[in-house]
């Protein structure tokens, strides 16, 4: 192995490539790691795995990834971390890793290469199905691994056969419905990996497969005693193992506690290794089988019915000497020992199957939570199956009563520093449920998620509600159940989730075909869903309210152009298009003549308006319908499920064409003339073509479709081209503009203009709760015809008084720009009983309006419309706004601009 | 995540469908109803522990609406259906006792 060398806390340690870290800090003396979240007592290795509860490191290099155990960080040369003591911060520079997923459909998915994990794969192959196999160590074997055995034979041939696929490091975090498995693979932080420039970090694997088998394995608990989590305290799997395989030789004198033949394993592993073993502890009255004759004969003192009660510690926290309790006459004595080794039984991981709802069972033989589901599907092997596979013959103990001193320092999450006086204090309050426990006393909630605190807390629990109740003790496991834990088995980076989706591809950019010319023009762009548009166009030195004004201006006194290419566009053909359209929205447009305009509303069956827009007839049988820029994709689904569920016999057919038709609004008292030169096969006067109709025409030899539609109240013309002649048009219209002093203008200027014509935007100006009536447009709703949410303006709660309605607000201070959103309260509101002033309304447009001279607003206010002239308050911070409730048109009431 | 059996597409992931409730509730007159059946209409629908018809639409597919059986505590998915065509036998009974279906 090559020696490699690292920095811990900015010390140089030396270790083999590809050891755990946890492993070499261990050998290089470093019992003590960091200091406790809570307590601040010092804490050193526990665990061998993604299990280990204290050794938590904050990496300096590589992608500096806040929180790793250091049992799962395999050396590199150069390699540098730090001790943490709580939550880990991340770096301030972006995670420049790349991180990606795949998608894999297989007969069987194998999750585990322990021995069950091979035999499953076995016998799957055999069967003759594709196999993917999956296991968070650097090689397989499991268990093996840990005792430096070699794979048995029979075994050795199952990773090269044709049909599987075997992937290390590679941890499944999540099992859902229908054996969909998602899995976290670590590809390059791994030593000895020459993985070339540009691969991924991490890949996240989203697994579908036939049947899954479950052969997890599973962690060795700790037990429950006074100054159980000083360094040297360790889980007597992981320090045999660190000894044994990893050569770490600080220790000298052990103790062995334990309930299973597991500690006498390894009392013996730490035999022949050379640490002296003082004594095996096993809380059971007797114990026999291959396990303990191989710790006779290596000479080891065994004492049964005894338990360490209490350690202490030496200058720097770690374990010195060890108080044992002989559980029957309770007497105590003292060993000395600078490595105690627990074993308090396994627990199988049952984590995988609790997240599709499978309920683990207790097994009194195993002293463990056990999952025995067995279908086609989905099956558990191994240990989780109960296979423990030796003479294991575990007692359920989870440690010596303690008095109420010594259970203040008995720790059953490490993590968290929660004692065993904290679940005490937890069932003194009167809770039994594990997941009101787990809440009360937050055991299992940090890092580690309960790997090895949570059946602590069960068996402690068992002992505590039986003490509690009727002084029956010895509850059983099985009543209390086991956690339900939750994906994802182990902490994922979010970058990994993220994959290649981030910056710009983390969502869909549309851009319309004048974008370009936007970007040219120093457009400030803003969001509209997916959509960028323009904001406002600044000249140099200006300000957004300067663009702004002087954009509104030239709209209202000159000619402005916008791209309105956003809007939703829904072609709509079919014999019944007409009808359809009748059922759709509140108003008729089976009248409607051909080649004309008509703004509709329509409202979903509650009688709450759902969107607006403008919807022309082309033909007899043939409307092109417009809608909100973010509700289009909303529109054509809710016409669709009508369709599709309700009138299957209405032949209409819906299509799609937002981006094949760019749309070019014209405004302004001089919009006329502009276009007039630039279209000059059809007579664009007030009498020829009136407001609310539509011609086809051509410019410059391309077909286009001018309506006179307005969103601002002005004389204006919509122009309507084919996506990708829209520049062209574009820029004939700008040739020409320039006599005109023709202005570009954005959607916040669009949003001024709209507004002191008091037209709404459905979503700023209604939430969600707003019939027509609410909005003062009881004009556009037909008596003559069925329409869909008709019904509902009968219920009387949609009749009542005292519902918000729109109108518009006047600051008494003309520049007075309240915000959107701000609170309306009547004028001198007195506080309630509660010391409140109750709101009767709210804000929902605000601007400055240059044609007005003056700031205004519009707002929804209960019983708005009968409110007129009425003073109000607006209580912003520690001042309060007036304002005077009016009308919501404010500018040309009788629409003599708009239909010059 | 469960994957559904579009009746035109096949066996697709969850996240190119949109659920749309109980199955089964057409659209009746309007005024041929009281308040109270009106606003239950509106709102009120099925939702028992066990099986259930319900309305899915594949949007991100075809786009198309259909029936699916689908039981609300296993997640299994029973047999997928056209709308305006006969209802299959629901797949099991468990859970039943709580249908209003």
């Amino acid at each position: 192995m090559r020696e490699v060398r690292f920095s811990f806390d900015d010390i140089i340690y030396r270790g083999h490539q590809g050891e755990p870290m946890a492993a070499a800090l261990l050998r290089s003396g470093l019992l003590s790691i960091t200091n406790s979240t809570y307590h601040g007592r010092p804490r050193g290795v526990v665990g061998l795995g993604v299990e280990e509860p204290n050794a938590l490191i904050q990496m300096v290099t590589g992608a500096q990834e806040s929180m790793l155990p250091a049992t799962m960080i395999e050396l590199v040369d150069a390699l540098a971390a730090r001790s943490l003591t709580g939550i880990g911060s991340l770096p301030e520079s972006p995670d420049e890793a790349r991180y990606d997923k795949t998608n894999r459909y297989v007969d069987t998915l194998v999750i585990g290469a322990g021995v069950a994990g091979l035999q499953a794969a076995d016998e799957q192959l055999r069967a003759g199905r594709e196999v993917l196999l999956i296991d968070d160590k650097p090689g397989p074997g499991g268990h093996l691994r840990d005792v430096a055995l070699d794979l048995p034979s029979a075994l050795r041939d199952v990773l090269t056969h044709k049909n599987i696929t075997y992937r290390s490091r590679c941890t499944a975090v999540g099992l859902y419905d229908q054996n969909y498995v998602v899995a976290i693979e670590r590809r390059i932080d791994n030593p000895g990996n020459s993985a070339p420039p540009g691969w991924s970090r991490i890949r996240v694997w989203h697994i579908r497969a036939d049947r899954v088998v479950l052969a997890p394995g599973a962690f060795q608990r700790p037990l429950i005693f006074a100054n159980n989590d000083r360094p040297g305290i360790m889980l007597s799997h992981a320090a045999a193992t660190y000894v044994a395989v990893h050569g770490v030789r600080i220790f000298s004198r052990a103790v062995v506690a334990t309930v299973d033949n597991q500690g006498y394993r390894d009392a013996v592993r730490l035999h022949h290794a050379g640490v002296q073993v003082q004594g095996i502890y096993d809380a059971r009255p007797r114990a026999g089988g291959p396990s303990v004759k191989a710790a006779r004969a290596a000479g080891i003192p065994i004492r049964f019915r005894s338990t360490v009660l209490d350690t202490a510690s030496n200058a720097e926290g770690a374990c010195r000497s060890i108080t044992i309790q002989d559980l029957d006459t309770k007497e105590t004595f003292q060993k000395d020992a600078d490595l105690l080794a627990v074993s308090g039984g396994w627990t199988p991981i049952v984590d995988l199957a609790t997240h599709i709802g499978i309920k683990p069972q207790w097994s009194e033989k195993h002293a463990a939570f056990l999952v025995s589901h067995s279908t086609d599907r989905l099956c558990s092997a191994g240990m989780l199956a109960g296979d423990f596979g030796g003479d294991d013959d575990p007692l359920a103990f989870f440690g010596p009563a303690l008095d109420s001193t010594q259970a203040r320092c008995a720790y059953i999450d490490l993590q968290r520093d929660t004692t065993l006086h904290d679940l005490r204090r937890a069932v003194g309050a009167g809770l039994q449920s594990i997941e009101h426990i787990k809440r009360y006393t937050t055991i299992g909630t940090a890092h580690d998620q309960g790997k090895t605190s949570g059946m602590l807390t069960i068996g402690a629990l068992c002992q505590l509600i039986g003490d509690d109740q009727s002084g029956i003790s010895g509850m059983s496991p099985a009543d209390v159940g086991t956690l339900s834990y939750r994906p994802p088995y182990v902490p994922v980076p979010f970058a990994a989730f993220a994959g290649r989706e981030r910056g710009q591809l983390s969502d869909p950019i549309r851009i319309t075909p004048l974008h370009q010319w936007h970007v040219e023009a120093g457009a400030v762009f803003e969001d509209v869903g997916q959509w960028k548009r323009p904001w406002y166009f600044p000249r140099p030195g200006e300000q957004m309210e300067d663009a702004v004004r002087r954009e509104c201006v030239a709209a209202r006194q000159g000619v402005a152009v916008m791209d309105a290419s956003t809007l939703g566009k829904i072609d709509i053909q079919g014999p019944d298009a007409a009808v359809f359209l009748d059922l759709i929205y509140t108003n008729m447009f089976s009248t409607l003549p051909e080649g004309q305009c008509r703004y509709g509303l329509m409202c979903k069956t509650d009688g709450i308006v759902f969107d607006d827009g403008v919807t022309t007839r082309l033909g007899k049988n043939h409307f092109l319908m417009t809608t909100t820029t973010g509700g289009a994709a909303r529109v054509l689904a809710w016409l669709e499920e009508w369709l599709q569920t309700e009138w299957p016999d209405l032949k209409v057919y819906c299509t799609s064409v937002t981006e094949h038709i760019a749309t070019i609004a014209l405004v302004g008292p001089k919009s006329r003339q502009l276009l007039q030169e630039l279209v000059t096969d059809i007579d664009l006067s007030k009498d020829a073509f009136p407001f609310m109709h539509t011609r086809f025409t051509t410019i410059d030899g391309i077909r286009v479709r001018i309506a006179r539609i307005s969103f601002s109240g002005e004389l204006a013309f919509e122009i309507n081209v084919a996506w990708s002649y829209a520049r062209h048009v574009w820029e004939r219209l700008w040739a020409l503009g320039s006599a005109y002093d023709l202005t570009a203008y954005g959607t916040e200027t669009m949003h001024v203009l709209r507004a002191e014509k008091g037209y709404i935007i459905i979503g700023q100006d209604t939430d969600g709760t707003q019939t027509p009536y609410d909005l003062n447009m009881s004009w556009i709703v037909s008596r003559k015809k069925e329409f869909i949410g008709k019904r509902s303006f009968q219920l009387p709660y949609l009749k009542a008084t005292g519902r918000p309605q729109l109108v518009g607000l006047l600051p008494l201070n003309n520049d007075e720009i309240i915000p959107e959103g701000a609170y309306i309260t009547v004028h001198n509101a007195q506080k309630d009983e509660y010391g409140k002033t109750r709101h009767i309304g709210y804000v929902t447009s605000s601007y400055y309006s240059p044609a007005l001279g003056r700031a205004f607003a519009l707002a929804l206010v209960d019983d708005g419309l009968s409110r007129m002239g009425e003073e109000v308050a607006v209580p912003i911070g520690n001042k309060v706004l007036h304002a005077t409730i009016c009308d919501s048109v404010f500018i040309d009431k009788d629409n003599i601009r708009r239909d010059s | 995540m469960i994957q559904i059996p579009c009746p035109h597409c096949g066996l697709r992931n969850e996240t190119e469908f949109h659920y749309g409730a109980e199955a089964g509730v057409a659209y009746p007159d309007p005024n041929a109803l009281t308040d109270s059946e009106w606003t239950k209409y509106l709102y009120i629908r099925a939702n028992p522990k066990g099986w259930l018809a319900e309305r899915w639409v594949h949007f991100a597919g075809c786009g198309r609406w259909f029936n699916l059986w689908r039981n609300t505590i296993t997640h299994d998915i029973g047999p997928a259906y056209l709308p305006f065509t006969t209802q299959p036998k629901s797949p099991g009974n468990f859970g039943q006792e709580g249908s209003e279906a």
